[in-house]
């Protein structure tokens, strides 16, 4: 079973203010800690999980500068046999749909059975590259799945729908299928696992290389970044302050109030 | 930009969803900016009597009933799409950013070259420009995107983020059947997968004390469930926790949990990802204790400690044990 993996390389913001750049199209990465997208970790080890049982290899694709690297030779060093790295400046980025085409273009010519990529990423959060890039292979895809199970040519997996409610559909492999997180434990990287990866190659590829530098470039997306911005203050929330003491007695004068203790 | 918005209506075991009017109203708004009809898209088997509703709602409703689109398959629909699309040339077309609509739309705007943005939380025309409004980083930004060509534009709407109204349109009923052919399709439902039945129901406590990322490590569950104890109320969580195998899925708070409505929700250590907030948000009164003061559950919390929950909660749990020692 081989099997291509596709990752994206994204800052961790869950706990910083995120701020915008002077042209306001992207953010001020500076002093940022990036990592696996958390979705795509998933997909990853459902992937080394799959090799393991059948065996195979595992290919990771990513697109982006340098510093994506190191998400590479994470992957590299759990396991995936191969990684490959798209790299252009010229790339309008934030159309979903032109990923898609330079994920197409690097897969179309590689073995695979299955292709994993995680639900969305936790930057710009489309949920549209896996799909879009089945639809061009023109293989089946599913979405938002939270168990795979492949028997001879068909991976019959559960997908999660709204409020607990789970599908079980019959996909015919090759497909490709977007993993949702909780799927399964990632696993860690060892130090030696590390050591090892950082010998192992890593493909780089540009829009040229690719044959897309005319259609792969901001100019030719349908799809314009006006602006970037920190929304408008929606707060509701009475902050209340004081030493956590003052803050603990005023919550519980909050819940006497209103006989809830 | 005058023309035709098509709105794909959803529906799932008999109901058609509230997304669906969310997104016809926000095309309502849409087609008096730009004379445009408002056409709503009923996929299904037995469908027809939703039409009538529908037409409340749109200026025409299409009807396509079928046996072959009884359960939900994206690539039927997809192939029923792309002929009705083809034929009727909207420039917009509307679908829910859902389980369904996720699985559908990015392929069928790939099938028809079209371009796409997902999980829109506002759209609107300035000076002929379809313009739209999402969130991105975990909703800490919002985008602002303009879609330059609308042959037809897809996008996918949010659920939850505008507020549906009634309408009184008598649109007229249209049935179509165009030809759908299974041979082409590759993938088969099987069957649905109820959610399993826990030992606690969230939804009817009246006190509800729901963990986050922020717990950190699953030593520290006991902390919040003796809050809970103490206030008679339950404990639940966000999606993170139950990822990790420290609680049950039916104690998951969100879209693809539970919603709750209890007289008291305690958030700690819970940013507040739409997706929780849609679970919770009608809750009589909420309390979040988080560290960041950015974090979104602020803006739907009635009161907000920005502080180390590990720091506010024993503390807490002091004072209620006071109390209850005073009240005997």
């Amino acid at each position: 079973m081989n099997i291509v993996v596709c990752v994206k390389h994204v800052p961790d913001v869950s706990e910083i203010e995120v701020k915008v750049d002077p042209v306001k199209k992207d953010i001020d990465k500076s002093g940022l800690v990036f990592d696996i997208n958390e979705w795509d970790d998933y997909a990853v080890e459902e992937a080394l999980r799959i090799k393991e049982k059948f065996g195979g290899t595992v290919t990771v694709v990513t697109i982006g500068d340098e510093s994506a690297d190191s998400t590479l030779r994470k992957c590299l060093a759990k396991g995936a046999d191969n990684a490959i790295r798209v790299t252009d400046p010229r790339i309008a980025s934030w159309d979903p749909l032109v990923i898609a085409k330079i994920l197409y273009k690097v897969v179309k010519d590689i073995h695979y059975d299955l292709i994993l990529t995680g639900v969305q990423a936790s930057d710009d959060g489309y949920s549209v590259v896996g799909q879009a890039l089945a639809e061009m292979l023109g293989i089946p895809h599913a979405t938002l799945v939270k168990k795979i199970e492949i028997d001879g040519g068909i991976v019959r997996v559960n997908r999660e729908l709204e409020g607990g409610l789970e599908e079980i559909i019959e996909l015919s492999l090759p497909a490709l299928l977007t993993i949702q997180t909780g799927i399964n434990e990632p696993r860690y990287v060892s130090i030696m696992g590390v050591r090892k990866a950082m010998r192992k190659e890593i493909k780089i590829l540009n829009l040229d290389d690719l044959g897309l530098a005319r259609e792969a470039v901001k100019e030719a997306s349908p799809i314009e970044m006006v602006e970037l911005y920190v929304p408008p203050v929606e707060r509701k929330a009475e902050i209340i302050t004081g030493s956590v003491d003052e803050v603990a007695s005023k919550i519980v004068e909050i819940i006497k109030s209103r006989g809830l203790v | 930009m005058m023309g035709e918005i098509q709105v794909l209506v959803e529906h799932r075991l008999g109901e058609l969803r509230d997304i669906t009017f969310e997104m016809l109203t926000k095309a309502c708004e849409l087609s008096e900016k730009t004379s445009s009809k408002v056409v709503s898209i009923i996929l299904g088997k037995n469908v027809k009597e939703k039409a009538e509703k529908l037409s409340k709602y749109s200026d025409e409703v299409l009807v396509v009933d079928d046996d072959r689109l009884e359960y939900y398959n994206s690539d039927v629909y997809q192939m029923t799409l792309e002929k009705i699309v083809k034929e009727r040339k909207p420039w917009l077309l509307m679908i829910a950013h859902t389980s369904y609509g996720i699985e559908l739309a990015p392929s069928l705007a790939v099938s028809l070259n079209a371009p796409i943005v997902t999980d829109c939380i506002d759209l609107n025309v300035e000076d002929g420009k379809l313009m739209v409004i999402r969130q991105v980083y975990g909703g800490k930004l919002y985008a602002k995107i303009h879609v330059k060509k609308t042959d037809p534009a897809i996008l996918t709407i949010r659920q939850g983020v505008v507020q549906p109204k009634e309408l009184e349109k008598h649109g007229k009923i249209n049935v179509l059947k165009p030809s759908i052919d299974l041979e082409a399709v590759k993938k088969k439902f099987i069957e649905y997968v109820a959610p399993a039945v826990g030992e606690v129901d969230i939804t009817s406590a009246d006190v509800i004390v729901a963990i986050g990322r922020g717990i950190k490590d699953k030593s520290n569950i006991p902390l919040a469930e003796e809050l809970a104890r103490l206030l008679g109320g339950v404990l639940a969580c966000s999606r993170p926790i139950v990822d990790k195998g420290w609680l049950p899925q039916d104690r998951q708070v969100g879209s693809s949990g539970k919603t709750v409505k209890p007289k008291l929700y305690i958030a700690l250590g819970i940013s507040g990802a739409f997706q929780h907030i849609l679970g919770m948000k009608n809750s009589q009164l909420i309390i979040a204790i988080n560290k960041d003061p950015n974090a979104p559950i602020f803006n739907v919390s009635h009161y907000g400690v920005v502080e180390d929950l590990f720091k506010v909660v024993p503390t807490l749990i002091e004072k209620i044990k006071e109390l209850k020692k005073q009240a005997t």
